[in-house]
């Protein structure tokens, strides 16, 4: 589907389509909205969190057309008809996604405000066959995901322990 | 976030139209730059023309060898594309090398070559910056600049250039596709930036209106080898103190053709002609690439806090150059 064309005035409200988890959401906003607070505050998505606002720690960290981005530096009218996914859809039929089981086994957090977005980048580069399998790839491509309380060497080993699971899932059901 | 505008464009004619030369609007691509100061309040944009739309995602082989990339091509596809991965190696190390997956999602080929500097008094809209304000004085000349350039710099602006895809793309050679309210032309990617000389507001070419529409490598140096050095305060995620990026073509022990050009050292990508020329002809040897890296700084101007980058980016010039010949040899191998 072509997204319909967009023009708003400083101040105008206007309406912007978008799936989100999968359902179509509607929203009302005005064009200086970022994707972040759109989700936050309209959508009550809280998943999602803001640490910095510019792109210097990944806690807002979501997947837009199923790539990691960073929805501070978004948007929201910049996503009109777009399919994004929040921490909250990374769950499928009341089943934890790997990543998710994975960080609750290797205890791959202590505050729990970065984990969202760690999470999001987790599951994206472990669908990315571009990123190498490797510790150093893995550190490398998480390096957007800033964790203030320096859970990384668990962070780590959770996505190691996902990446296990996610091959073996694959090839049970081939 | 202040309010502004915001209308879409489908093609290039409705983008440039839609634009007009009204130096208030500004192109959105992937926002990284953008959005982040607009929220600092260093830009103050009335309307956003969103080029996402536009037909300039592709990337192109040219009849003549060169390849063409699409402003709109974001710096994650063309780090893994595999012309880029076989034939400009360099440019692809450069921009892994940059910012973060999320934002190198994001970030697209033209934005990164219009990215603003990080210099904190440039994003501090309450401190003196000539960049943003122009005659207002500069707060990183007798202030924290250990960050800041030794190379290219003004009684003005001493603030760097921040990019790593733009030193790969100074080494290469590009030009870039340009169209604005007066129609199109072309210029010369190592003309595109400006020094900052007494107006350091002037940071590039661009008239008022003007879409970077396309930008074209050069045809690669047959047989070089390739190298981009990024030394930084943390392993990643973090900006460059001092880069180098290489390309040496080596004959029979003797280097015949070489490029070099440096970051976050300079005002602008850096091209280092007086290295080149230290080293054309020379042996493959440190000795040689010792010379190339003296001549290069040897106009730096430091300040308070940046003497160490002299050094600092002799030596990474140093092991780039080490490493692009291996690289050369390497590849010269039958295999
Ligand atoms: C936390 C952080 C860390 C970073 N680290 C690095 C790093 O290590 N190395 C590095 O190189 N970069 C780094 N960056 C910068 C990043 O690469 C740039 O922000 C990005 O490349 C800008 O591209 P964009 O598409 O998002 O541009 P936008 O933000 O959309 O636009 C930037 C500017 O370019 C103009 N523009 C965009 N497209 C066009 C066009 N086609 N024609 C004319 N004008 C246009 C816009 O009007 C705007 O003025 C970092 C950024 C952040 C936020
Ligand atoms: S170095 Fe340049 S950008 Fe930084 S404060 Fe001075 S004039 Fe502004
Ligand atoms: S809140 Fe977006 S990167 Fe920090
Ligand atoms: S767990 Fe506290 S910031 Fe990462």
């Amino acid at each position: 589907m072509e997204p319909s064309e967009t023009s708003a005035q400083a101040d105008e409200t206007v309406t912007v389509n978008l799936f989100v988890n999968g359902e179509p959401r509607q929203l009302q906003v005005t064009s200086n909205v970022v994707l972040l607070d759109a989700l936050r505050d309209e959508l009550h998505l809280t998943g999602t969190k803001k640490g910095c606002d510019h792109g210097q720690c990944g806690a807002c960290t979501v997947h837009v057309e199923g790539k990691a981005i960073n929805s501070c530096l978004r948007l929201a009218v910049m996503c009109e008809g777009q399919h994004i996914t929040t921490v909250e859809g990374l769950a499928r039929n009341g089943e934890l996604h790997p990543v998710q089981r994975a960080f609750l086994d290797h205890d791959a957090y202590q505050c729990g405000y970065c984990t969202p977005g760690q999470m999001m980048s987790a599951a994206a580069l472990l669908e990315d066959d571009r990123i190498a399998a490797d510790d150093a790839s893995v550190r490398e491509a998480m390096s957007g995901n800033i964790c203030r309380c320096g859970a990384y060497k668990n962070i780590l080993e959770a996505v190691q322990d996902a990446r296990q699971v996610m091959v073996s899932g694959t090839e049970g059901r081939s | 976030m202040r309010t502004f505008a915001y209308r879409t464009a489908d093609d290039v004619t409705q983008a440039v139209t839609t634009h007009g030369a009204d130096d208030q609007v500004a192109y959105v691509a992937g926002g990284t730059t953008l959005l982040d100061l607009v929220k600092l309040d260093v830009m103050r944009p009335t309307q956003l023309v969103d080029i996402n739309r536009l037909p300039l995602g592709e990337v192109e082989t040219l009849d003549d060898g060169r390849l063409r990339i699409g402003a709109t091509v974001t710096n994650t596809e063309l780090a893994h594309h595999p012309e880029v991965k076989a034939r400009y190696p360099l440019l692809s190390q450069a921009l892994l090398a940059g910012a973060s997956t999320q934002l190198r999602n994001m970030a697209t080929t033209a934005g990164n070559i219009m990215q603003r500097t990080r210099c904190p008094y440039y994003r501090d809209a309450s401190a003196a910056c000539n960049r943003r304000e122009p005659g207002s004085g500069c707060d990183a000349m007798h202030g924290i600049n250990r960050m800041h350039a030794v190379l290219g710099v003004s009684d003005q602006c001493i603030a760097t250039h921040p990019s790593d895809m733009c030193i790969a793309m100074a080494a290469i050679g590009a030009t870039l596709t340009l169209e604005g309210p007066d129609g199109k032309r072309e210029i010369a990617f190592n003309d595109f930036h400006r020094l900052p000389g007494d107006q350091p507001e002037k940071e590039h070419e661009l008239r008022p209106g003007e879409l970077i529409t396309y930008i074209t490598l050069d045809t690669p140096i047959e047989g070089a080898g390739a190298y981009y050095l990024k030394l930084r305060d943390r392993a990643s995620y973090e900006f460059a103190l001092a880069s180098a990026g290489a390309l040496v073509s080596i004959q029979d022990g003797v280097i015949h053709e070489a490029r070099l050009a440096l970051g976050g050292v300079a005002t602008k990508p850096w091209r280092s002609h007086e290295a080149e020329q230290a080293l054309h002809n020379q042996p493959a040897a440190v000795s040689t690439f010792e010379m190339a890296a003296e001549a290069a700084m040897q106009d730096a101007v430091p300040h308070e806090h940046n003497a160490f980058k002299i050094p600092l980016a002799r030596q990474a010039i140093v092991r780039a150059l080490r490493e692009a010949c291996k690289d050369a040899e390497n590849a010269n191998e039958p295999r």
